[in-house]
């Protein structure tokens, strides 16, 4: 037994362990041959998972707009081109997620700005430059590599008319035409550095409206208002051939893009990053979100054309998967995550269900919390995962098995104390055991409501895993995220009509599976 | 001599209710004892104790010369069957399955499984044809023959009915009358039956346990009992009001 317990402690010397097993195995007593295998089985796996944890893709992510999507797939190509396999997480649901991905080595490495980092992140006042944000930035295990050359930052917007009828160039300018009507967005007419600051550093006579973002530019083209909140390399700028207003006094805080990888990325990986530095500029980035945007060429042709022309790529063949790849490869992965947060609900539903039923108080107890779970709408309880699971699949699936246990539960406990008092004296009376009276009677009479929650906790999950998108989890929802993203109803319905399908699909599985399971004058009961 | 069941001092309540009293009561092996009394005269629970459905509170309950056991408990109800009015079938179960469940439980052979099947149902008047009914298919009557089938399926060595055969009109209940005797004629089972209906017990039962308010009034062979003077006993029969 000792051989065993050494090679246990050092699991990755398993050639060893396994010789000192064999030898064991040839003594009277036996059974520490089948524990040697085993532990060779579990050496080799750790042996093989650390393989292939050293060969890991370096993953690319990004949040959710366009230029983010973009510069992300730039990023992926040029360590394509150096022969980095890579993968991409794109379309992560905010700052907040793609930064905790990052420190949590979900991801290795995204675009970020220089003013998200320092308000959203590190939340000083003020501006930092390069080296004091990389200082603050280092014992969170990230670094920002070298600025890409543009300044992603907010700008006032005129339509070209406006401009030359006022002649109006810079900010300043406003200030002596106070009949200029003013729509901005609802987070700048909040934010300190938003329009309250603008006013009294220019001391513009102006009140301003709000207005959703979508919609102010459409507002702007009809003049219903003269003048808008805008982000400097908006691709809709050039699209609506908008003029941008100087910001002359230097009010905007700079928001200046770079990579952000983790500190830990092999210096290679970091070098061939850092061939993107200071290629862009505003015009520049402008012009390739307005290609998105207005020609509506993929982020991957837009990014790979570009990089061909500055010669950091030597091909124009882009590795983009086709639509129907893509459609597999996301129903695959949104039926993973609803599969395995349903089945897991299943086992620990109906378990907890059996363990408790007897019992009043922790029945309502155990119905008590799953209930209370239920009740987090379903993107905050996502978010709420992020700081105790990260970011990825694996917090995903948490939340669908919370949000899929109530139902299940709820069913079987409401099944199983419904149970006809005298069928339950009968069984007793007849002399089956726990197990059999559960196995025998209870648990088949339960099956049709326990199905019904079940197939209730499988579409709902189905739907809900959508959102699991928000923090990159993939499946369904990354069509319908980016679609969102970029107001394209074909990607949203790439996502949408599959998803509506798979729960369709589901209700039919779970029907078919009722017929066959549960004689048929039972099934005729209302289920739930 | 002591009976396959003695009850000894019992004491039984349901919350402030008392329902025995310091009680004792033998039961004979190998006949068929009727237990006779109004509704909460408390007969259906003296049949419970007997296998360890309800526990006395104070007083002891023997059956085959030990206490009712706590743990396996299982293994001890298998030698008691339990028929109960309004049968408890196990609507998802056919009928044959309901009858012979207990001997799938204790490893039987199916072609022994069949054969107890066949002469149990054959002995209670079962149509073959219904082994592959669910019970909701089944008459009233039907549906309590095989609850008697399923009770029996284990030949136990005693019996408890608890008003199996009320509930069905009077025609079809001395027909099932008739063929549980048939039954009981050709296994040799110590039976406990409760019923409220003294013509019923004085059909079916060797001796007859009247009970009033927890407490025993009169217990003997059937004969005597018949011709009983007490006054509670002679309404039991339906004579108090006639005369």
């Amino acid at each position: 037994m000792s051989t065993v317990r050494s090679s246990l402690k050092h699991p990755p010397a398993a050639p060893r362990a396994g010789r000192e097993g064999r030898r064991a195995g040839g003594s009277p007593r036996r059974k520490p041959r089948t524990a040697a295998r085993v532990v060779l089985l579990l050496a080799g796996l750790c042996a093989s998972l650390t393989a292939i944890a050293q060969t890991r893709p370096i993953v690319i992510g990004s949040k959710m707009f366009t230029e983010g999507y973009l510069l992300a797939e730039m990023m992926a190509q040029v360590l394509e081109e150096r022969g980095f396999e890579v993968r991409r997480r794109t379309g992560l649901g905010g700052t907040l997620v793609a930064f905790q991905a990052l420190v949590s080595g979900e991801i290795d490495a995204y675009p970020e700005y220089t003013g998200t980092l320092t308000q959203a992140i590190l939340e000083v006042e003020g501006e930092l430059g390069e080296e004091e944000l990389n200082a603050r930035l280092a014992p969170l295990g990230a670094e920002l590599l070298a600025p890409l050359g543009f300044n992603n930052t907010y700008a006032i917007a005129v339509t070209g008319e406006t401009a030359s009828r006022f002649g109006l160039e810079r900010i300043s300018d406003l200030a002596a035409l106070p009949q200029l009507r003013f729509g901005f967005s609802h987070e700048f007419r909040d934010r300190a550095d938003g329009w309250p600051g603008l006013q009294q550093r220019y001391g513009l006579p102006q009140t301003s409206s709000g207005i959703g973002h979508g919609l102010a530019y459409l507002a702007l083209l009809e003049g219903d208002i003269d003048a808008t909140d805008a982000y400097s390399t908006d691709g809709d700028l050039l699209r609506y051939d908008l003029r941008v207003l100087e910001d002359d006094l230097g009010f905007f805080p700079a928001y200046l893009a770079a990579p952000l990888v983790r500190a830990d990325l092999a210096p290679d990986v970091k070098e061939t990053l850092s061939a993107l530095t200071n290629r862009l500029d505003d015009e520049t980035m402008r012009a390739l979100n307005a290609e998105v945007a207005v020609e509506e060429r993929t982020f991957a042709q837009v990014a790979r054309s570009f990089l061909l022309a500055q010669g950091l790529v030597t091909s124009g063949e882009t590795r983009a998967p086709t639509l129907w790849e893509t459609l597999g490869r996301n129903t695959l992965t949104h039926l993973k995550l609803t599969a395995i947060a349903v089945l897991a609900a299943c086992v620990v539903g109906v378990g907890l269900a059996l363990l408790v039923y007897r019992s009043p108080a922790l029945s309502a107890g155990v119905l008590y919390v799953a209930g209370l779970l239920q009740t987090i709408p379903s993107i905050a309880l996502l978010a709420l995962m992020i700081p105790l699971a990260g970011v990825g699949q694996v917090p995903a699936i948490i939340a669908l098995f919370l949000y899929s246990l109530l139902p299940i539960a709820r069913n079987t406990i409401t099944a199983l104390i419904t149970i006809d008092p005298l069928l339950r004296r009968v069984t007793r009376a007849l002399g089956l055991s726990e197990r059999e009276q559960l196995r025998h009677v209870y648990v088949p009479l339960a099956l049709p409501h326990m199905l019904a929650g079940v197939r209730i906790a499988a579409v709902v999950s189905i739907g809900t895993a959508t959102l699991a998108a928000f923090i990159g989890a993939g499946g369904l929802g990354e069509p319908i995220v980016t679609g969102l993203a970029l107001n394209d109803t074909s990607l949203i319905l790439q996502g949408a009509i599959p998803a509506a399908l798979l729960a369709l699909a589901a209700e039919l599985f779970f029907e078919l599976l009722e017929r066959w399971l549960v004689p048929r004058h039972l099934v005729s009961q209302p289920a739930m | 001599m002591g009976g396959i069941i003695e009850f000894r001092h019992l004491t039984k309540s349901y919350g402030q209710t008392e329902v025995f009293r310091n009680l004792d009561l033998d039961i004979s092996p190998g006949v068929t004892t009727g237990l006779v009394g109004e509704s909460g005269c408390g007969k259906s629970t003296l049949l419970q104790l007997i296998n360890g459905l309800e526990r006395p509170d104070r007083g002891t309950v023997q059956t085959f010369g030990e206490p009712v056991p706590v743990n396996g408990l299982a293994s001890f109800r298998r030698r008691i069957g339990y028929a109960v009015q309004g049968t408890g079938l196990f609507p998802h179960m056919s009928v044959a399955r309901n009858i012979s469940l207990l001997g799938e439980l204790e490893g039987w052979s199916d072609a022994r499984i069949r054969a107890r099947t066949g002469t149990l149902m054959n002995l209670m008047a079962l149509d073959g044809e219904l082994t592959s009914r669910y019970p909701h298919e089944l008459s009233g009557g039907q549906q309590q023959r095989v609850g008697i089938c399923r009770a029996m399926f284990l030949q136990p060595d005693i019996l408890l009915l608890d008003e199996p055969f009320s509930g069905v009109d009077p025609l079809t209940r001395a027909d099932i009358h008739e063929q549980f005797l048939k039954l009981m004629g050709s296994e040799s089972t110590t039976v406990v039956l409760v019923t409220h209906d003294m013509s019923e017990a004085v059909v079916l039962a060797d001796e007859i346990i009247v009970i009033r308010d927890g407490a025993i009034v009169q217990q003997g062979p059937v004969e005597r009992i018949r011709q009983s003077a007490d006054a509670y006993v002679a309404r039991l029969f339906g004579r108090g009001r006639a005369s």
